[in-house]
């Protein structure tokens, strides 16, 4: 059985489309983000302060609450040299951490390689979601992907509880050791054996599970944010977990739209910290929320086009609060094309949260050096 | 037991296209395995489907002028529907040899172009082929050839026509590489900097993106002597291409890629420096028949069709099949595309949860095949993709099979009788005791069910219908269903 040592979880979130860093983290007293922002700019009333030129979105109250004791770094600036402003381009750049060529494989598939050589656990990183974000991939590194805790594993379409876990105990029996196989057929039924017994381990934690906290229903990152802590809390030796929220890509409805993602995402991440809290685990995971890019500085009418520039925030009990990097200037002058320039490269940030907490040397998973912020307390 | 003709046809199928139903197989047969090949050989879609019509008007989602998933589903929905398997099946096969991917190019309409080329130009000369692709606007965003200059040379196509898609590392110089990059200075796009600017900039358009063009600039194009292979002379592009093709190492290379795809997996190519062919014969028959037919790959895979070491045992069930063989296959023997539906959207998304993101490889090695495709998170998708839809009553094909299956097995259906019969349905012809042992206790059990108590008709027959369709279930979750 898995080990039940409690060592540091990372748990990273991706917002997918491309979140409007100056929405979220508001320089409500600057006069060119007012002028900037016709049709959407947030105003001092509105903005949850910070520091007296800074404001959160007014939908961030739970995350609010996280910075006020003092666990949620702000990280302003971030980005990398040479933007670009395709998704898909800048998403597999976060991923890869390789941002001058093509990479093939994630910097999170190439941490769980250092935490588990071996491929001991099947389950040392598991994504929420379908399908394998690149960031988790790394050849030989298995990384379980759940699309629904509760449903999660072999032939979940089956609805006979008895025929299903028939279709399962024989699913173990085709893909068993049988020395008379060749070599290739003995691949495939070792690899069918790790994910049958990933489900199985995995099987246990809903059940084990129980909780005052009660995550929103019908929200996507809500349940995610829920699956995980259940899976910590489970003690399966589980160490990076990764899940996404979609729907960033605000080009129209913006103040709308973006309101409600942050309502929902601040909402689920705070409810998560406590309910890791209420566990006697909230020393025990550090979560990254990081976009592909931000948003132009100027508005559309009513949304935003895609831009540079952005911001991730690191949250936890271990997290030292505060600001980090620098707020880019809106001076036309100081813009890129019209948006904002990066003065930290996201590259730093995993330095940090690979050294600093997960105890890894940055140098196996990450091509150079990045500068690091001291943002965890030892 | 199925007829030593049944499985080599069955063979055939599986790797000439996307395998096929029992019932046909019969035909297949009746008609010789021949003349079975020259049709798939000269099969050709019409150039004006009618599918084509109604995707371009009522399902716009995946009509390819979109983005990547518009383009992946169209490209789906063909290989499923076409009535001309082995150009989508190698289409696969130069998708793989020459991926190009949407993360870089962030246009579907390219990458559908790219794709249509290779049905058009993948089964003819090797030689044209290779040119069609470096005027491929695609390719040459991907590799950069638009920032190729006269005095400026960038080296990427240069270096990957060499490397990745003709000859292989060790069989030409760094001299070599930069000499074939010069040669292809002014192989661009139309309105370069424009066209490339917009692909980085903004997101998807609502009606879809404009396409790249091919344009030869004379006025960038470095017309100094060059020396490529030992050959010298104002070379250009083509004379690059030509040079390549009467190379020895690019008939190994291309006919090893082949026997790779169509007979029997080989190891990933960064491996092949290292590792020799499993079967050195076969590559130095195939090649000669590229030589002999002038770099043709229809003849190339004729002699391979027809060749021992294709029509052998020993080559049974000897690939993994990837992601999009593997659902091509499957949603050609249900039978639910028989006609473009929206669902085709989501449900090619299921290759990328398999680990191929159709017209999105992770780099420009393309991806790695055999045991590579299958990791834990991989298997748990296919398993689940093929169980879910091979026993799914609803539909039409998967009706056809169960059918087929209780009225070919009258009287008391036991259960030896119906794994047998659902294996071969499903066109496993080799299987391990144990799978089978496995799968028999499974259909023991489902034959015991009270279900199977006489009950007023219909409903007795819905009841055994199920039992049959969750063994078809089980038998698309076997280690062996994972092979073709």
């Amino acid at each position: 059985m898995v080990t039940a040592e409690r060592k540091p979880s990372l748990v990273v979130i991706q917002l997918s489309g491309g979140n409007d860093a100056m929405n979220t983290v508001v320089p409500y007293t600057n006069g060119i983000y007012h002028d900037s922002r016709k049709a959407i700019h947030l105003t001092e009333e509105h903005v949850l302060d910070l520091d007296g030129t800074l404001g959160l979105n007014p939908s961030m109250g739970p995350m609010k609450s996280i910075w006020d004791t003092g666990k949620m770094a702000i990280i302003n600036g971030i980005g990398y040299p040479k933007p670009n402003r395709s998704h898909f381009r800048s998403m597999d750049i976060w991923h890869t951490a390789e941002s001058d060529h093509i990479a093939d494989s994630g910097w999170l598939g190439r941490t769980i390689r250092e935490l588990d050589p071996d491929g001991n656990n099947v389950i040392t990183g598991i994504n929420f979601g379908r399908g394998l974000p690149r960031a988790l991939h790394c050849k030989g590194v298995p990384v379980a992907s759940v699309g629904n805790l509760e449903t999660y594993g072999l032939m979940p379409d089956i609805a006979d509880r008895m025929t299903r876990e028939l279709a399962v105990d024989v699913f173990a029996r085709m893909y068993g050791p049988d020395d008379t196989r060749d070599a290739v057929l003995q691949a495939i039924g070792e690899t069918g054996m790790g994910a049958y017994l990933g489900a199985d381990i995995l099987r246990a934690a809903p059940k084990a599970y129980s909780s005052t906290v009660e995550y929103e229903a019908e929200v996507p990152i809500a349940q995610s944010l829920r699956d995980i802590s259940q899976v910590m809390l489970a003690e399966l030796g589980t160490r990076v977990f990764y899940t996404q929220h979609a729907g960033y890509d605000t080009h129209a409805g913006e103040l709308e739209n973006h309101a409600k993602l942050w309502h929902e995402l601040s909402t689920a991440v705070n409810d998560f910290l406590a309910d890791l809290e209420e566990h006697g685990r909230g020393d025990d995971a550090v979560v990254l929320i990081f976009s592909e890019f931000g948003r132009r500085i100027r508005d559309n009418g009513s949304g935003t086009d895609h831009g540079s520039g952005g911001v991730a925030f690191v949250l936890g009990n271990s997290v030292k609060g505060g600001f980090y990097g620098e707020y880019p200037s809106l001076e036309p002058g100081e813009q890129v094309e019209g948006d904002m320039r990066f003065n930290n490269d996201f590259r730093g940030t995993y330095a940090t949260l690979l050294d600093q907490w997960m105890g890894i040397d940055p140098h196996t998973v990450l091509d150079g050096n990045y500068e690091q912020f001291d943002m965890i307390r030892r | 037991m199925v007829s030593k003709d049944v499985q080599l046809m069955a063979h055939l199928m599986r790797r000439a296209g996307f395998g096929t139903s029992r019932e046909r197989l019969d035909e297949l047969v009746d008609q010789g395995y021949d003349e079975t090949v020259e049709q798939l050989l000269d099969a050709v879609d019409h150039p004006s489907r009618f599918t084509d019509n109604l995707i371009r008007r009522y399902h716009s989602e995946y009509s390819g002028m979109m983005g990547n998933q518009s383009a992946g589903a169209n490209w789906m929905y063909r290989m499923v529907s076409t009535d001309a398997p082995l150009r989508e099946k190698i289409g696969l096969m130069w998708h793989g040899m020459f991926a190009t991917g949407y993360s870089k190019l962030a246009n579907g309409k390219v990458l559908h172009d790219q794709i249509r080329m290779f049905e058009r130009h993948g089964m003819g000369s090797f030689k044209n082929l290779l040119i069609e692709l470096s005027k491929d606007p695609a390719m040459i965003v991907w590799l950069d050839n638009s920032e190729n200059h006269n005095g400026a040379i960038n080296e990427n196509y240069g270096r990957e026509l060499l490397e990745l898609f003709s000859m292989g590392v060790g069989n030409y110089t760094e001299h070599d590489v930069k000499e074939a990059a010069r040669a292809f200075t002014g192989w661009t796009i139309g309105n370069t900097e424009y066209m490339t600017l917009k692909s980085m900039r903004d997101s998807v358009w609502p009606y879809g993106r404009l396409s790249f063009h091919f344009q030869y600039k004379a006025d960038d194009h470095d017309n100094g002597e060059k020396e490529f292979l030992g050959h010298r002379g104002n070379l250009n592009g083509e004379d690059i291409v030509d040079i390549i093709c009467k190379q020895p190492a690019a008939a190994a290379f291309l006919s090893r890629h082949m026997y790779s795809f169509f007979v029997a997996d080989e190891p990933p190519v960064p491996e092949w420096p290292y590792k020799p062919p499993r079967d050195q014969a076969a590559i130095d028959a195939l090649s000669k028949v590229y030589f002999e037919s002038d770099y043709n790959v229809t003849e190339m895979l004729r002699f391979l069709f027809k060749s021992d070491f294709f029509m052998s045992e020993d080559a049974r069930y000897q690939r993994v099949k990837s992601p999009a063989e593997l659902m091509a296959g499957v949603l050609r023997l249900t039978g639910e595309f028989d006609r473009p539906k929206i669902d085709m959207n989501p449900t090619h998304l299921q290759a990328t949860y398999m680990g191929q993101w159709l017209l999105n490889p992770p780099s420009v090695e393309g991806w790695h095949w055999g045991t590579e495709w299958i990791d834990s998170g991989a298997l748990v998708e296919r398993v689940n993709f093929a169980s879910e839809r091979l026993g799914n009553l609803d539909s039409p094909g998967v009706r056809t099979i169960v059918d087929r299956i209780l009225s070919g097995n009258s009287g008391t259906l036991t259960a030896e009788a119906l794994v047998g019969s659902a294996l071969e349905e499903l066109s496993i012809n080799v299987v391990s005791d144990k799978t089978r042992s496995a799968l028999i206790d499974f259909a023991k059990a489902q034959l015991d069910q009270p279900a199977a108590a006489p009950a007023s008709g219909s409903e007795n027959g819905d009841a055994a219908r199920k039992q049959v369709a969750n063994v078809l279930k089980l038998v698309g979750a076997t280690p062996e269903f994972q092979r073709a």
